[in-house]
């Protein structure tokens, strides 16, 4: 299962088609209704930035995507056909990787190893399926070839996580999604806990993503990261989707103006 | 044998951190310093006749300290892993005395030590409760029980299987037991289990992170229990090898596997932190134990001497740990 090579399944479909698409989704926790009849819509080929004050909805809204949260109601559409996501390992099943924001990586293990966390590969032959042996050789191989696709640089295939800096750890942790998702991938704040330089790493690595093929969905607070990434920036507003724009139409202004209601939008 | 986190030596690694690159080596220096130690002070320490003493003085603990190194690669801790293995020789050895199948009731005692794991792995597991408030309860019930059972005194156990173990061949000058083999053999099994398969990686993987671990979805509850029942499977193993060693049923006995195996774990380098270390470091470590209470009764010095050095020794271990992980 050679998954690393795999083209995207959305690469070359019709662009603007949607990959994603959520329709009226509800979520309360006690009385905090966290999502209030959200419409969403992902669309093949593009980075779509979500943006919106604390506590707006935004993780909530994406953990509806990837299973880790079931909505109240409404209905989730993967390339037009209703899902039912019961957990993430569902949606990761379905091609639907995600990456957060703390650094989802165990430290002492080397770069291949957290590459193929959960999905290692096993030797051919009896030796793989009799005695479960770990292909090293085949791991360490695949994700060299990950990383030069992905045009992410390393100091060494074989360093441990944890004497990587923090842009090259979280770049780990989205090559992983990248690397295995068919469809999407999506991403909570994941320069959050980073530096202007290695925030700079990571976004570079979304851009070659999306330049793969595959569209993006990313959570951040950083608007001059958002308008410098986004093809188009989806904007919440107390669990409501308050409107869609592009980079192109607006200004940083602008969007601040509707994510804090000083400017209202008519169903973006 | 390879690390099970191989890490490539930095060009501007300090010589400290290119020590690092092989795990065992801090060990093997300190087993080295302490048998040169004995060498010199007493002539008799490297005699054949002595060497092979160590090894199997070193069985038990040896083998405990294998199930020890699992729970704490998960950054847990087992304090009940001499009052485990207690319960697999009281139970067997009572069993055959009252004229039961010694096999079958070998078999009963690891099954019920492997049971015990289960159920510590399920408290810590499920209810998240802390593996130290676990197996001390643990250490406390078994301990209590055994006295009960048992009447409070130490019974012999005469019998062929059960002392099996003990039987011994003779390799150019040494004399060797079987139990000294089959603890060589479990160390190869469960470093197989740890560094190159699929389940050991996952060990690591939630010593290292445990929220890391369940976000690529490896199943984190399950594998702790899987973790727990493995090492009682292990301390039930050990039972046997007890018994092949001395052929007694003592509820008081290996009252220092605590602190013996959780020392040769540490001094074998596996973090109390969870995710760092192996088994190579846990066997080299295991034999620095040895060494040491050998060297020492040697010299004529008191066991309760030879507790206070021992305990020194894990404070010093896990110092080093702690340093070594706040420098990251
Ligand atoms: N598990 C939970 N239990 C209770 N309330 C929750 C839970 N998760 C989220 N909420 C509430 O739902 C609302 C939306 O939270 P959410 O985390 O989706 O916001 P957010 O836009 O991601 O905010 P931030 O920018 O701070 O990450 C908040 O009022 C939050 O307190
Ligand atoms: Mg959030």
């Amino acid at each position: 299962m050679s998954t690393l090579t795999a083209t995207p399944e959305t690469r070359g479909a019709d662009p603007g088609r949607n990959v994603l698409e959520a329709r009226n989704l509800v979520k309360s926790y006690g009385h905090v209704v966290a999502l209030d009849g959200v419409d969403f819509e992902l669309r093949a080929g593009e980075i779509l930035a979500v943006v919106g004050d604390n506590g707006a909805g935004k993780s909530t809204l994406i953990k509806t995507l990837t299973g880790a949260v079931v909505p109240d109601s409404g209905e989730i559409l993967l390339d037009g056909q209703p899902v039912h996501f019961k957990g993430p390992l569902d949606a990761r099943h379905r091609g639907i990787e995600a990456v957060y924001q703390d650094l989802a990586v165990a430290p002492a293990l080397d770069i291949p190893s957290n590459l193929f966390l959960g999905r290692e590969l096993l030797s051919l032959g009896l030796l793989g399926s009799v005695f479960r042996r770990l292909d090293k050789r085949r791991m360490r191989e695949e994700a060299e070839r990950a990383m030069a696709e992905l045009k992410f640089r390393l100091p060494s295939i074989a360093s441990r996580v944890e004497n990587l800096s923090g842009g090259q750890r979280q770049g780990v942790a989205v090559a992983r999604a990248a690397v295995f998702a068919r469809k999407l991938v999506i991403m909570d704040e994941p320069t959050a806990a980073l530096g202007v330089r290695e925030t700079g790493q990571v976004l570079e690595l979304i851009r070659n993503i999306r330049d793969r093929g595959l569209p993006v969905v990313l959570i951040s607070h950083n608007m001059p990261n958002v308008f410098e990434l986004a093809d188009r920036i989806f904007i919440m507003r107390l669990g409501r989707r308050a409107a869609v724009v592009s980079p192109k139409t607006h200004t940083m202004a602008d969007v601040v103006a509707i994510m804090t209601g000083a400017v209202k939008v008519e169903a973006g | 044998m390879s690390s099970a986190t191989p890490s490539a030596p930095d060009p501007d690694a300090g010589l400290l951190s290119r020590t690092k690159a092989i795990p065992a080596i801090g060990p093997v220096l300190v087993l080295l310093a302490f048998c040169l130690v004995f060498a010199i002070t007493n002539p008799r320490f490297l005699a054949p006749h002595n060497l092979s003493i160590i090894l199997q003085q070193t069985i038990v603990v040896g083998t405990l300290a294998i199930g020890q190194t699992l729970v704490i690669l998960t950054a847990g801790i087992d304090l009940a892993v001499g009052a485990v293995c207690v319960l697999g020789t009281i139970v067997a050895g009572k069993l055959v005395n009252l004229g039961y199948d010694p096999m079958l009731s070998m078999l009963f005692a690891v099954i019920l030590c492997t049971l015990s794991g289960l159920v510590a792995g399920a408290l810590v597991s499920r209810l998240d409760l802390p593996p130290f408030i676990v197996t001390l309860g643990t250490l406390g019930i078994l301990t209590a029980a055994l006295r009960l059972i048992s009447k409070g005194g130490a019974f012999p156990v005469q019998d062929d299987f059960l002392g099996l173990t003990g039987n011994t061949f003779r390799v150019g000058s040494f004399v060797l037991t079987y139990g000294v083999l089959a603890m060589l053999l479990l160390y190869a099994v469960v470093w197989y289990l740890l560094n190159e398969t699929r389940w050991g990686r996952h060990v690591y993987a939630i010593g290292n992170n445990p929220e890391a671990a369940r976000l690529v979805g490896i199943p984190v509850r399950l594998h702790l229990l899987q973790v727990y029942a493995l090492a009682g499977l292990i301390y039930g193993i050990t039972a046997w090898l007890a018994l092949g060693r001395i052929p007694n049923a003592d509820p008081n006995a290996l009252q220092t596997a605590n602190l013996d195996s959780i020392t040769a774990v540490v001094i074998g380098g596996t973090s109390l932190f969870g995710g760092r270390g192996g088994l190579v470091g846990t066997l080299i470590g295991a034999l620095i134990v040895g060494v040491l209470r050998n060297g020492l009764t040697l010299a004529g010095i008191d066991p309760l001497w030879q507790d206070l050095v021992t305990g020194i020794l894990v404070i010093v271990a896990v110092a080093f740990d702690q340093l070594s992980r706040r420098r990251r």
